[in-house]
């Protein structure tokens, strides 16, 4: 069945990070370095992704080059035929290991911008100087003739600057622009009445996406990922479960999708004890949610199913104790009004970063 | 925006965009940021010649050659192709 393969993987290879960012996908509990897999595992989980049918490769984190061995993991990904693509903050990255990794055989850097504000964006980032520093990176890969993304995540403390990032991506020498509204999973849950923005700030960063799409394109390509708390139907969730993509953990366990975790009662395979063929076919994590066959109403009877799979499992979870309901984002979802209520509820200024939990204090006699 | 392609421009595949033998499927695919193309077999004839070094009437003039194809027939499905992966930045001139 080559049509049940994955296209693409994430490789979380550290939750180690310079950055703070309260909106960050990983999840609130962090691998620490001490979990991580080593080289020679990451080496064959890539080979064992080609021969399963991956093309292309995330390399992510935390903050992926944050790894000592990033630019051999880099090559050895390349060898294996995979499409490389560097998730990073830019900070800590020098223009000599860009080099390097350019000459591993690199093929795409997406780079991530706060803001550009240099304010509010180091205030995001949990980190003074990080905004100057992400400019750099910007211009070394520009120069080193390396594809560029830049990758913004919108929030309420941004989202007025929504064309100005743009128009600023696009004066780099990018070649692409993501534009992705917070998504509400792990610190961005936590965060959620700080960073949501209002419906009319919404509408309005639509119009002006619109706008200087007209202006700008196709000189950059500009991804816009709407807000799905504002949207009527929920989003097409990893474009189904299982169904295109795969994640592997710092600690090697293989997830459906970076925030699968979130979801109790599901068990998920690891690379110790698996390979990659056997978690993608057999899992029962991964075949949990395949298909439409575990669907309920509404979902399971509406002409949709097959557009947006029933939203995010994820959500549907955290939002009703049930993975398979309806993602309460869809206007159908008996739940949808609680999320609503949310959207329409209070804000606060207080931002959780993100940051490894501390250990227990020891009490001393 | 409407681009015109002159008969002297040299298409090539853009920085981060390349053609790739996907072996488990059995097809060629076209890599690019964020994105995987399953181009048809005649797509594909076109793009391996997008290659910096021939011009536009020069890979319209070995399509039609090799393949025993009209030439404008060719030079009409090759300049809709280019135009699309202009727009997807996959292609520049």
């Amino acid at each position: 069945m080559t049509d049940l393969l994955p296209l693409g993987m994430l490789a979380e290879l550290t939750h180690r990070c310079p950055l703070a960012c309260p909106y960050c996908s990983n999840p609130v509990e962090l691998d620490r370095r001490s979990d991580e897999l080593d080289t020679a595992t990451w080496l064959r989980i890539f080979e064992e992704a080609a021969e399963l049918g991956v093309l292309q490769l995330h390399l992510s984190g935390g903050e992926p080059t944050a790894r000592s061995d990033i630019v051999e993991l880099t090559r050895g990904a390349a060898k294996a035929g995979l499409y490389t693509n560097l998730i990073t903050s830019g900070v800590g990255l020098t223009k000599q290991r860009l080099e390097a990794l350019a000459e591993a055989g690199l093929d795409h850097v997406q780079l991530s911008w706060q803001d550009t504000d240099p304010v509010v964006a180091d205030k995001i980032a949990g980190l003074e100087g990080a905004h100057r520093w992400k400019h750099e990176t910007a211009r070394a890969v520009v120069e080193l003739g390396l594809p560029l993304t830049i990758n913004v995540v919108i929030h309420r403390l941004n989202i007025a600057r929504i064309a100005d990032m743009i128009v600023a991506a696009c004066r780099t020498g990018a070649r692409r622009i993501e534009v992705a509204h917070t998504q509400y999973y792990g610190w961005g849950l936590a965060n959620r009445a700080a960073l949501l923005p209002t419906q009319e700030q919404v509408e309005a960063a639509h119009a002006a996406v619109a706008q200087i799409r007209r202006e700008l394109e196709p000189s950059i390509l500009i991804d816009y990922v709407a807000p799905d708390h504002f949207s009527r139907f929920p989003k097409p969730c990893m474009n189904g479960w299982g169904r295109q993509s795969l994640n592997v953990t710092p600690r090697g366990k293989v997830l459906p999708c970076h925030a699968a975790e979130s979801i109790r009662g599901l068990t998920f395979w690891t690379v110790h004890d698996h390979s990659l063929r056997e978690i993608w076919h057999d899992s029962p994590a991964f075949n949990a949610f395949r298909g439409t066959d575990w669907m309920k109403e509404p979902c399971r009877s509406c002409p949709r199913k097959h557009i947006d799979f029933g939203g995010c499992r994820c959500q549907a979870f955290a939002w009703t104790g049930d993975a398979a309901n309806t993602d309460p984002a869809c206007e159908l979802s008996p739940y949808h009004g609680a999320l609503r209520d949310a959207v329409a509820g209070p804000r606060t200024n207080e931002l959780i970063y993100r940051r490894f939990s501390q250990p227990k204090p020891v009490l001393q006699d | 925006m409407t681009i015109s392609i002159a008969p002297d421009a040299r298409p090539r595949l853009s920085c981060g965009v390349r053609l790739h033998e996907d072996r488990v499927r059995g097809r060629t695919v076209l890599l690019a940021p964020e994105h995987v193309v399953a181009p048809n077999a005649s797509a594909i004839e076109i793009l391996r010649r997008c290659n910096g070094a021939l011009t536009f009437s020069e890979i319209v003039d070995d399509l039609a050659q090799t393949h025993g194809v009209p030439r404008d027939r060719v030079a009409a499905d090759a300049e809709r192709l280019i135009k699309d992966l202009i727009n997807r930045r996959m292609v520049d001139l």
